[in-house]
C-alpha cells in the first residue's frame, strides 16, 4: 500500500444552500481497494461521490488526490482522465450504444475509435447484442450496463460507482460483481461503491463506510463492521433495526 | 365574385414576372443572410447562457426574453437614425439598401436564437454535464455534446428565427424603402400591393411566403432524424 492515499478528505462540507448533504471530518480511501459507501437514500452517497469525481466542489474542506488538493472542476485533465463516475441515473448521449460507449475513448485520441475494445467490453458485460440499438430503447437495465461499460472501456485507475446495480435483476447483478472483481484482479484499481443493499456490500467491500445524514458514522473492514460494528447506529443500520 | 376571380387572373403573368423573382430571391437572400448571421452568434451565446449559473446570468436571460418582444418598427425607427445621412453610421452608406435590412433582420432575428437555444440547453439534464466531465471532456468538449444533444431545440431556434425574418415587415420598411428591384421583399410587396387595391397579388406574396416557412419547417423537420434522448 502506497504512503499517499488515492483520496484524502478533511473536513469537507457540501452543502446546498442550507441544506448540509454533506459533512466529512476526514476519510482516506486507499489506492487499489472496494470501499462500500452504505446508508438510506438521501444520506449524501452520490455527493460524496460527485466530491470525489471532481465533478463538484466541496463548500468548504480538501479533497486530495494522491497528496493533492483540488478545486473541483479544476482537476488537470490527465488526472481527471483516471478517475470515473458512474451515476445512479445512467446519462446516456443520444445515437447508438455503441456511439456511447465509444464516446470517453474518443475524447482522449483523435485516432478513430478503437472498436475492438468497445466490442470487448460490451462482450464481458453480456450486451454485445445491443451494440447498435439506439440507447432510448434500452430498458433502465440495459442503460445502467450501458454506462459501466462506458466506464470501464476507458481502463480508469479509480472507478466511482454509484447504486450500479440498481436496475438490474440478480442474474445481471452477480454478472456486474463478477466483471468488476475481474477488472479489479486484472487492472490495480479503486473502487467506491455506494449501495444500500447490506448484503452486496458485504459481498464486494472490503472496507465498508456508513453514512447518515451527510456524516460518515464508521468507516471500518468488511467483516468488522458486520461482525462488531463500533458504532450504536452502524449496528442498528446492519440489524435492520434503524428507522429514518 | 367573378370580377375579383376576372382581377386576380389579369394580373397572374405580372405576379409571376421577373419582378417576382426578384422579390423572391431577395427575400429568400435577406432573410437567408439575417438567419445564418443571428444563427451564428445567437447559438454559441445561447449555450453558453445556458449552461452559466453566474450573478448575471438572470438578467441577460431577461434581457434577452424581453428582445423577443423587441418591436420592429423600434428598431427599424433606431437603425434608421443611425444610418440616415446625419447619424454616426451614415459613413456606411447602408440607408436603404439589402445590408441594411438584413441588420434589422438580425437585430430582430437574436433574441429568438439565443433564447431558444439558452432554454434547449438549460433543459438538459444537470449530470449530463457533470457525467461528461468525468469522462474526461473539456469544458469546450462539454459544450459541443450538450450542444449536439440539445439540437432539436436549436434547430427549433433557427426555425423561429427564420419565422421572425420572414415575416418582418415593419423594421425592413423602414432602413430598406421599399424600392422596386433593390430592396423590395415579400412582405413589403404585400403592404404596396394591398395600398393599391390589388389584393390578388397581395394575397398571393402571402401565399408565397407561407409556402417558404412551410417549406424551411419541413426542411428542419427533416435535419432533425431521430429524436434526442432528452424530450
Amino acid at each position: 500500500m502506497n504512503e499517499l492515499p488515492q483520496f484524502e478528505l478533511r473536513q469537507v462540507r457540501k452543502q446546498y444552500g442550507r441544506t448540509v448533504a454533506v459533512d466529512v471530518e476526514h476519510l482516506r480511501i486507499e489506492a487499489g481497494e472496494t470501499l462500500c459507501l452504505l446508508g438510506p437514500t438521501g444520506a449524501g452517497k452520490s455527493v460524496l461521490l460527485r466530491l470525489l469525481a471532481a465533478v463538484e466542489r466541496p463548500t468548504v474542506g480538501e479533497v486530495r488526490f494522491e497528496g493533492r488538493d483540488y478545486l473541483g472542476d479544476r482537476l488537470p485533465r490527465e488526472t481527471r482522465h483516471r478517475i470515473t463516475l458512474v451515476f445512479q441515473r445512467p446519462v446516456l448521449l443520444s445515437g447508438s450504444v455503441s456511439r456511447n460507449v465509444a464516446y470517453g475513448l474518443r475524447l482522449r485520441t483523435c485516432l478513430a475509435c478503437p472498436k475492438t475494445e468497445v466490442a470487448r467490453i460490451l462482450e464481458h458485460l453480456g450486451i454485445a447484442h445491443l451494440a447498435d440499438r439506439a440507447v432510448r430503447t434500452l430498458s433502465g437495465g440495459q442503460a445502467q450496463l450501458v454506462a459501466l461499460a462506458r466506464a470501464l472501456v476507458l481502463k480508469p485507475d479509480v472507478l466511482l460507482l454509484d447504486e450500479p446495480t440498481a436496475h438490474l435483476d440478480p442474474a445481471h447483478v452477480a454478472l456486474v460483481e463478477r466483471v468488476l472483481r475481474e477488472v479489479a484482479a486484472f487492472h490495480p484499481i479503486t473502487l467506491v461503491w455506494a449501495t444500500h443493499n447490506l448484503f452486496q456490500a458485504r459481498r464486494v467491500g472490503q472496507r465498508v463506510g456508513l453514512l447518515l445524514n451527510g456524516r460518515l458514522i464508521e468507516v471500518a473492514a468488511a467483516d468488522v463492521f458486520f461482525r462488531e460494528p463500533a458504532d450504536p447506529r452502524t449496528r442498528d443500520f446492519v440489524e435492520g433495526r434503524m428507522i429514518y | 365574385m367573378a370580377g375579383e376571380v376576372k382581377y386576380r387572373v389579369e394580373h397572374w403573368p405580372e405576379f409571376l414576372g421577373t419582378d417576382f423573382i426578384t422579390i423572391l430571391w431577395l427575400t429568400l437572400r435577406v432573410s437567408g443572410t439575417s438567419v445564418l448571421l443571428s444563427s451564428l452568434v445567437g447559438i454559441p451565446l445561447g449555450t453558453w447562457l445556458g449552461l452559466s449559473c453566474g450573478r448575471p446570468v438572470p438578467l441577460l436571460r431577461l434581457l434577452v426574453q424581453t428582445g423577443m418582444a423587441l418591436p420592429p418598427v423600434v428598431v427599424g425607427l433606431v437603425l434608421y437614425i443611425l444610418l440616415s445621412r446625419s447619424g454616426p453610421l451614415a459613413w456606411l452608406g447602408w440607408l436603404f439598401t439589402p445590408q441594411a435590412m438584413v441588420v434589422a433582420q438580425f437585430i430582430l432575428a437574436l433574441p429568438f436564437v439565443i433564447g431558444i437555444t439558452q432554454s434547449a440547453v438549460a433543459a438538459m439534464p444537470g449530470e449530463l454535464r457533470m457525467q461528461l466531465l468525468s469522462l474526461g471532456a473539456t469544458q469546450w468538449q462539454i459544450r459541443q455534446t450538450v450542444l449536439w444533444e440539445a439540437r432539436q431545440g436549436v434547430l427549433l431556434a433557427v426555425a423561429a428565427a427564420f419565422g421572425r425574418s420572414l415575416s418582418e415587415v415593419g423594421a425592413v420598411l423602414m432602413v430598406g424603402g421599399n424600392i422596386q428591384g433593390h430592396t423590395r421583399v415579400l412582405t413589403t410587396a404585400v403592404v404596396l400591393e394591398t395600398g393599391k387595391g390589388q389584393f390578388g397579388v397581395a394575397l398571393a406574396l402571402g401565399a408565397t411566403l407561407l409556402c417558404l416557412a412551410l417549406l424551411a419547417n419541413a426542411l428542419i423537420v427533416r435535419l432533425h432524424g431521430s429524436p434526442p434522448l432528452y424530450e
